[in-house]
């Protein structure tokens, strides 16, 4: 009580606010010229400058370059934190020279790093850095004026990206909306181009985009303002909307609900129609990557077991699945359809999932990370060596897997196969949030947060380990059945490590535990980079830088689960839990004393 | 009321492991004693070709054993699993490359091979070091006192950062290291005749770690390590600069890291984005299986399951006439630490740690 009513005191005895220091600036000045340089060496602008933005002048290459001066310009000239007993402190003309000092400093160790290209050849160690890169970096002005431009602009995009402190705001919402959705409307469109063609609108595609690629200027304007317009004016409204909705009778509600169900199903129903065969590939391989990654959202995000083989679970029913149904597959003769196997697939998967389940029970999480790794090398090994070839096919792998069979109907082509995808994606989803609510949820949960504790409360540790790697097994398995049947063959080289840790990615970034988070996680992670094909070579890097960023600035994942974003902020509750007693206590002696 | 019930849970759960550790147990050694017996016995191999087989998983596994220093310092300092560690080792050995192409190329590789090996050496402990060191200062500082499995999943995603940052700058091809007049052919030690890389590399593996011995038994730096990973907090109200400590131990893991990737590349000599990971999960094997925290244990660690992985594929797999099984020496190794971690997670050496709740 006391501390609100000395926080509400006029500002007179407040100490002048702390202002930006120039070692701050010039530190992200550095690291943002690195930033740079890094991405230039390892030929992200060289690749990515052949996807046009803009038509006539914005190219995604140098925008990626550039992304770093504007960024540490951002960083750099972000007000200091505010500190008890000092003004708050205010973007202001510091914070423009702080960016200024970031971007000319990021631009001198490019200029830099584009002097030593042009005097020494690198191209013996840093494969990328080849004469044109050099070219499009000087802007194919020659080293000289190129690096006075590179100066300016990097200069100019520093201040920039400082300046967004500078916007109040209200205002700076829906800018920065208009500025991203340009961009991505610009970055995607072979995604939109199709989409407008099936939608039976391919003059809007002439209005927006250049043929050659890119958007338009005209695209640009209509983009904006549409953008402009719809954040200014429907800015807030979804939480009014839900509102009422929740404000009307249970009856009437529900009503209303189950419209905007079939209406969804409507637009599920004609998504891969609208869209087109490559896009529906893609689809189809984020709804694959979904459903895997809801498998592991129960061992990682409830259970809290960090397994790093989990590829090996789709590996087991991919070839269980292969095995089952394909003539090709040596050992087993009498083939299955694909709903006879499938209760095979999930038992094999459960089994594999106690097999490696019991010996890590008693684990702790680094450890079980490791093993759970081994595990899956193994499981990679087995199936690509000779000695079991005569069950799994060697690095040949099995071939010739009967499509999926409905009734009268065969599922084929990767338009008709998104609809099974999507409808075990969505029954993995609703499993997911089903059980997180049950006894087994609540019991994994409480595992995770302490397993001492949660054995003393009468959980039992065995049951609820196993049952999180016998869930998770099963779901990956269905992800590997319905892999094997789409592609119609298995080949040891799909179970890589690298799809484990892709999954984990999808995990942490969309947030642990959280069923939309995973969902979202999915259709940006795996389906955008196989969309942009530049992307897709390095995804994988950005993955990791992924991963680092978000343990070190949002460990619950960008759409948390409630709970979980509680528990990684518990130290800050706890502290200001123990602000407040402390605040307490500091108040009573002196009532003592009086 | 509750304790009854708890202690009836714990003794069930007991139980329960107990058989399955029981069972495991006496399969697999049923198997390995059957396995080697018949592969003995038949004679596929001599002794002469068992004993090179034992010298090479020795030199394999001094290898090993370097790089289980830099996991078994930072997990007695700090607790976890630098998942990245083997991508320290493969930055060693990658920049090493380089210095060596260039060598090759001026024409001193082959002249001054001694001088040549030594660069090469010396970049890869300093290109090792300095990426052990920064990766600390960016991506596992700022997370002290984080929960368990969040410096661990950091150190995957700086696993994942390192091999495709190399892969973009470098090139995805693997890198083959010149080869070496001077240490083609064999010495004869003790009547034995070894390969000349093998014997360099073992021998340098024993001198570098009996400095690191040395330096962590007897120098004050040494001392505040030891004393770090005793307690931190203790250690630091002692004066001891703990961040300080914790990065000097990054350093000597990394350095460690550079030797090994150097003296791999006698061993195999290429190197890709990618080769730091398999001999990142063994060197951590190593670590457990000689006791993680342990430096001694890490040495024994690294050269049993060198041996393990050399000798056992034939002599396991191959009395059992398994077709092609030298393919699954990595199984081999990767069952090691599975069935290290179920009978004994101390390790030959170490201390309870596997289980123990940090």
């Amino acid at each position: 009580m006391e501390r609100a009513a000395t926080a509400a005191e006029p500002l007179d005895d407040l100490l002048p606010a702390p202002v930006l220091s120039l070692q701050r600036a010039v530190r992200f000045g550095l690291i943002g010229g690195m930033a740079a340089v890094v991405v230039a060496a390892i030929g992200m602008v060289e690749t990515f400058e052949a996807r046009t933005l803009i038509d006539p002048f914005l190219a995604l290459g140098l925008t990626t370059l550039y992304l770093a001066s504007f960024t540490f310009g951002f960083v750099a000239g972000s007000p200091p934190p505010e500190r008890e007993g000092f003004a708050k402190p205010k973007a202001g003309l510091r914070s423009l020279a702080a960016g200024a000092i970031a971007g000319v400093l990021a631009g001198v160790v490019l200029s830099a790093f584009m002097l030593l290209a042009d005097a020494v050849n690198l191209r013996n160690i840093f494969v990328s850095v080849s004469p044109q890169l050099l070219e499009l970096l000087t802007f194919g002005k020659g080293l000289g004026t190129g690096i006075l431009l590179v100066l300016v602009v990097s200069t100019a995009v520093g201040v920039a990206g400082s300046a967004v402190h500078l916007i109040p705001a209200q205002v700076r919402r829906p800018i920065m909306y208009t500025v991203m959705w340009v961009l991505l409307v610009g970055l995607l469109q072979s995604v939109i181009e199709p989409v407008f063609r099936g939608l039976g609108l391919p003059s809007l595609i002439d209005v927006l985009y250049e043929e050659a690629g890119g958007l338009r200027l005209a695209g640009v304007v209509i983009v904006a303002a549409a953008v402009f317009l719809l954040s200014f004016f429907l800015g807030g409204k979804g939480r009014a909307l839900q509102g009422r909705l929740d404000a009307l009778p249970a009856q009437r509600r529900r009503s209303y609900i189950s419209i905007l169900l079939l209406v969804a199903a409507a637009i599920v129903y004609m998504i891969p129609r609208v869209v087109g065969p490559f896009l529906s590939e893609v689809l189809d391989l984020a709804g694959l990557y979904l459903l895997m990654a809801l498998g592991l959202n129960i061992v990682i995000g409830y259970a809290g077991l960090l397994d790093l083989g989990y590829v090996a679970f789709f590996a087991v029913g991919a070839y269980t699945t292969a095995i089952l149904t394909s003539p090709n597959s040596p050992r087993f003769t009498p083939e299955m359809t694909l709903w006879a196997s499938l209760p095979f697939v999930v038992l094999a998967a459960a089994l594999a999932g106690l097999l490696v389940g019991t010996p890590v029970l008693r684990m702790r999480g680094d450890y079980l990370a490791i093993v759970t790794l081994g595990f899956g090398e193994i499981a990679r090994i087995l199936l690509n060596s000779d000695a079991l070839k005569e069950t799994f096919g060697g690095a040949q792998g099995i071939i010739n897997i009967p499509n999926m069979v409905i009734g009268p109907l065969t599922v084929r082509g990767p338009e008709v196969f998104f609809y099974p995808i999507f409808i075990f994606a969505i029954l993995a989803g609703y499993v997911s949030l089903a059980i997180q609510n049950s006894r087994m949820g609540r019991a994994w949960m409480a595992m995770r947060e302490d397993e001492l504790v949660a054995e003393t409360m009468g959980v039992n540790i065995v049951a609820a380990k196993l049952s999180a790697f016998v869930v998770g097994a099963s779901l990956a398995s269905i992800g590997g059945a319905l892999f094997a049947v789409k592609v119609g063959s298995v080949f040891p080289s799909s179970f890589n490590i690298v799809v484990s840790i892709t999954i984990l990615v999808l995990i942490i970034v969309g947030g642990m535990g959280s069923v939309p988070g995973v969902t979202v996680g999915a259709l940006a992670l795996v389906a955008l980079p196989e969309l942009l094909r530049e992307f897709n070579e390095y995804k994988f890097l950005m993955y990791g830088i992924l991963l680092i960023f978000m343990m070190l600035k949002r460990p619950e994942g960008f759409i948390p689960s409630k709970r979980r974003a509680l528990e990684l902020h518990q130290d800050e509750v706890l502290q200001d839990a123990w602000l407040q007693i402390y605040g307490d206590e500091e108040t009573g002696p002196q009532e003592e004393g009086v | 009321m509750t304790t009854a019930t708890v202690g009836k849970k714990r003794a069930s759960r007991l139980n329960f492991t107990n058989l399955f550790r029981w069972v495991v147990g006496s399969v697999a050694v049923v198997v390995i004693f059957y396995g080697s017996i018949k592969s003995v016995a038949s004679g596929r191999l001599s002794w002469a070709q068992w004993r090179d087989l034992m010298v090479f998983g020795v030199a394999q596994g001094s290898v090993y054993a370097l790089i289980a220093m830099g996991y078994t310092m930072v997990y007695g300092v700090l607790r976890f699993i630098n998942f990245a560690h083997g991508e320290v080792f493969m930055s060693g050995a990658m920049i090493g490359y380089f210095v060596a192409d260039a060598l090759n190329r001026a024409g001193i590789w082959n002249e001054q091979p001694v001088v040549s090996l030594l660069i090469v050496l010396l970049v890869s402990m300093t290109t090792a070091t300095s990426i052990a060191v920064i990766l600390e200062r960016v991506a596992y500082r700022p997370l002290r006192g984080a929960p368990r499995l969040i410096p661990l999943i950091t150190s995957i995603g700086a696993s994942f950062t390192l091999q495709y940052l190399f892969r973009g700058l470098f090139g995805a091809g693997t890198k083959a290291y010149p080869p070496m007049a001077a240490i083609q052919g064999k010495w004869i030690i003790f009547g034995i005749p070894i390969l000349k890389s093998q014997v360099i590399v073992i021998g340098s593996a024993i001198v570098v770690m009996a400095g690191l011995y040395l330096f962590v038994e007897k120098t004050k730096t040494g001392r505040s390590m030891r004393a770090v990973a005793e307690d931190p907090e203790t250690a630091a109200l002692m004066g001891i600069n703990v961040d300080g400590t914790i990065v000097k131990v990054f350093a000597v893991g990394g350095a460690m890291a550079g030797v090994a990737g150097a003296l791999w590349t006698l061993v195999f000599p290429t190197v890709n984005f990618f080769s730091g990971f398999l001999p990142g999960i063994k060197a951590f094997t190593a670590a457990v299986l000689g006791g993680i925290g342990n430096i001694f244990g890490a040495m024994l660690g690294g050269v049993s399951l060198g041996m393990f992985e050399s000798v056992g594929p034939s002599l396991v797999l191959g009395g059992y006439e398994v077709p092609a099984f030298n393919q699954l020496k990595d199984v081999v190794a990767f069952s090691a630490l599975v069935l290290v971690l179920i009978f004994r997670p101390t390790g030959i050496l170490g201390e309870r740690l596997a289980q123990e709740r940090g």
